[in-house]
């Protein structure tokens, strides 16, 4: 068994920094031009002042170029993924393959970390984007566990999944928030609401929250719980999954703190000493209860549920 | 009008009249045997059909082996091509038997198969070589650089995300030569298909495995949160939040569609009734020809836009590509609307020395009905009915029973696989 990569998306450079206390191993950040949902927009100048902190700690740095790119965006790939090579971040995470064609054109070193959310669903899939250069697969969050492991056992790439947090259920590229104020004749909502992270929608028959907002890429709606499984971790440990993530779109900072802090304790006590792990369970959870929102009810999302067709 | 001047590699010029020489398919979609012959016979130069497995849509009812050889078979004698839909995202428990499916559907001699996980496409090479492999819109292909990248890859055709618009297309189109397949008409993913799981987590449902319960067609009560306070973005009188998109329909924009070339337009709806795809390709299949034959006297007639609302159950629009749909082409209060025709019955046989028609009948009707009769090769006619008789010779008061065999007397001939229809009142 070796320990996993105890990966964190974080909000801001400062948050980096505390992350970096806590215990964090690697970064993803990026901005909403070329990533998908990040916990917090980070300017190129960002991505370089980011780089130089998590480098000097001897951590590891990642840019998520994993939009659904238009025309639009193609010209900007190139030169974005160069100026990241220049910054010397250590990989990509993507999703559209027109990520792979950007490399292979521009003959860039880079490495590739395959993250296409929804559709990385078997062990075939990422192999198929190991042959394309990517070294580094996140797997679908509504995959049970089994199945991650499977996958993870036939997989000649590092395998990532999360641990921790929310998760996106839809994409839309309309702007379904604004659309709807101006279907209600509301235009000011619009200019109020434009940016803000904190509204929901309310599914009375499943009395669910599901948060949602808009940016440059569409609407985004998340899942309704978040996922913990800090106290479920023997399978993945067992299974040498390579990297673990914590999510931090949509939590406070000093959430995401308190939550990286508990699995670093989680995954440092497995390896000195597996027991000391199950009988230390209970104060991990309650650790993380402690700091949960009121609004954000914990679930071990498809980790244990599976799905039918 | 810059987009027709610039392309000539899709007309020439015959008798100094310009004429459309690349016609693009028809695409229909059907659900089982019956409605495959019916699109076929409707004029769709393609069906799309889903098998047991390896399909979405697994409310449709599917295909067997057996009944794709049938459809190919029928196909073929129209000159039609059949295509597969194997388009889940599989998990690992899925793999198994896929090598045998894809020998099987080869066998069955379909012409290629609508994919979009890797792990199909990769096998499908291998194992079933002659199949052509084209990608399922379920990988929200967006960009012409994505476009490349599976051209180079050998695949034979790309389906385009629903989010892509005339001049994406266009641009994709000047810098790949790879055949494109688009949506012209039926419903709508909101989201970028692919990219929901909605199903998934409201229902535990896989919605990329078949199993898509359509949650964004549901209403929800949009709230923001302040100070901790959980505050209504809405009043009593408002209609809930909603993401029902409207039904893509692009007749109006199918001069546009054919000088991009653009290889083939597809009506989404394997649920859909014989009547709704008997319609809606007599009428694509009008509107293609037409402008082939003479695009520069061409007009959309009023009839066709009427004709394409008699079997509609949503309110319509264009979608993404006319340009970003704003809110008016979402569905706020209600998500559906009554369809305006009922699908009586289909004919089986007529006699032109009696003038009797025999219907195998589907909805009820009586005479003194005003009913309507449409097919692929007439233009659609009105009559009351007279006197009703079973297939015994005795009258009947009304046709009531479905798949029930009845005849009378229509002046006007008709032929079999012609349908009547008549307006709700």
């Amino acid at each position: 068994m070796k320990k996993p990569e105890l990966l964190v998306t974080p909000k801001s450079v400062n948050h980096i920094k505390a992350l970096l206390e806590a215990g964090a191993d690697a970064f993803v950040i990026g901005e909403q031009q070329f990533g998908l949902r990040l916990a917090g927009e980070f300017s190129i100048e960002d991505v370089k002042e980011a780089t130089t902190l998590i480098h000097a700690a001897g951590k590891k740095v990642y840019v998520a170029m994993n939009a659904i790119f238009h025309n639009d965006r193609v010209p900007g790939l190139a030169p974005y993924m160069m100026a990241l090579e220049k910054i010397g971040v250590d990989a990509i995470y993507y999703g559209d393959p027109a990520v792979v064609m950007t490399k292979r054109e521009t003959g860039s070193k880079i490495p590739l970390h395959w993250d296409a959310e929804t559709i990385a669903t078997n062990w075939f899939q990422v192999n198929y984007w190991g042959k394309r250069g990517a070294t580094r697969a996140y797997l679908a969050r509504e995959l049970g566990i089994e199945e991650i492991v499977e996958i993870k056992e036939n997989a000649d790439v590092e395998i990532e999944v999360q641990v921790h947090g929310m998760t996106c259920m839809f994409q839309s590229k309309r702007p379904l928030l604004g659309n709807y104020f101006l279907y209600q004749d509301k235009a000011m909502e619009i200019e109020n609401r434009k940016d803000a992270r904190n509204m929901y929608l309310h599914d009375k028959e499943r009395n669910n929250k599901y948060p949602i907002y808009e940016d440059l890429n569409g609407t985004h709606i998340y899942s309704p719980a978040d996922m913990c499984i800090i106290d479920e971790l023997e399978e993945l440990f067992e299974a040498n999954v390579d990297v673990f993530r914590i999510e931090g779109v949509l939590q406070e900072e000093a959430y995401v703190v308190t939550v990286v802090e508990q699995y670093r304790k989680a995954i440092d006590t497995f390896f000195e000493d597996e027991d000391a792990y199950f009988d230390m369970k209970e104060q991990l959870v309650k650790a993380i209860e402690d700091v949960q929102p009121a609004l954000r009810p914990l679930d071990t999302g498809f980790f244990f549920k599976e799905t039918v067709y | 009008m810059a987009i027709i001047e610039m392309n000539d590699r899709i007309s020439s010029i015959v008798d100094g009249k310009r004429v459309i020489t690349k016609k693009p398919e028809l695409l229909a979609p059907a659900g089982n045997l019956e409605k495959l012959k019916i699109a076929v016979h409707y004029g769709a130069d393609a069906v799309f059909i889903g098998g047991q497995e390896f399909g979405l849509r697994s409310n449709a009812g599917n295909f067997s082996i057996e009944e794709m050889h049938e459809g190919v078979e029928f196909a073929a004698a129209y000159g039609a091509k059949i295509y597969v839909t194997t388009n889940i995202f599989a998990h690992n428990d899925n793999m198994d038997g896929l090598e045998d499916y894809l020998v099987a559907l080869e066998g069955a001699g379909v012409t290629g198969i609508i994919v979009a996980d890797p792990l199909i496409i990769e096998t499908c090479k291998v194992v079933a070589p002659k199949l052509e492999i084209h990608l399922s819109t379920q990988q929200s292909l967006s960009n012409w650089k994505a476009v490349q990248y599976w051209k180079d890859e050998g695949l034979h055709r790309v389906v385009l995300a629903r989010e892509t618009g005339a001049e994406e297309i266009k641009l994709m189109k000047e810098n790949v030569d790879i055949e494109i397949e688009s949506f012209v008409h039926g419903a709508m993913c909101i989201a970028y298909s692919g990219r929901c799981v909605l199903s998934n987590h409201m229902t535990a449902r896989d919605s990329n495995r078949g199993g898509c319960c359509q949650s964004c067609r549901w209403d929800y009560d949009l709230y923001a949160v302040e100070d901790g306070e959980e505050k209504p973005l809405f009043t009593e009188d408002d209609d809930a939040f909603a993401m029902s998109p409207k039904d893509l329909n692009l007749i109006e924009s199918i001069p546009k569609i054919i000088e991009l070339g653009i290889d083939s337009l597809k009506i989404e709806g394997r649920m859909k009734s014989i009547h709704y795809i008997a319609t809606v390709v007599t009428v694509y299949r009008k509107v293609i020809d037409a402008y082939c034959a003479d695009p520069e006297n061409f007009v959309i007639r009023k009839e066709w836009v009427e004709e394409l609302a008699k079997c509609a159950n949503r309110e319509t629009a264009s979608s993404f590509f006319e340009g970003e749909p704003s809110y008016e082409q979402q569905m706020f209060g209600t998500h559906s609307k009554q369809t305006t025709y009922d699908f009586c019955g289909m004919v089986v046989e007529y006699d032109e020395a009696t003038q009797m028609v025999t219907l195998q009948q589907r909805n009820y009707f009586k005479p003194g009905d005003e009913v309507e009769f449409f097919g692929p090769n007439m233009e659609n006619f009105t009559v009351v009915v007279e006197e009703i008789f079973d297939e015994k010779g005795n009258s009947l008061d009304a046709a009531r029973h479905p798949l029930e065999i009845v005849r009378f007397k229509c002046a006007q001939k008709v032929s079999p696989y012609d349908m009547m229809r008549k307006e709700m009142r």
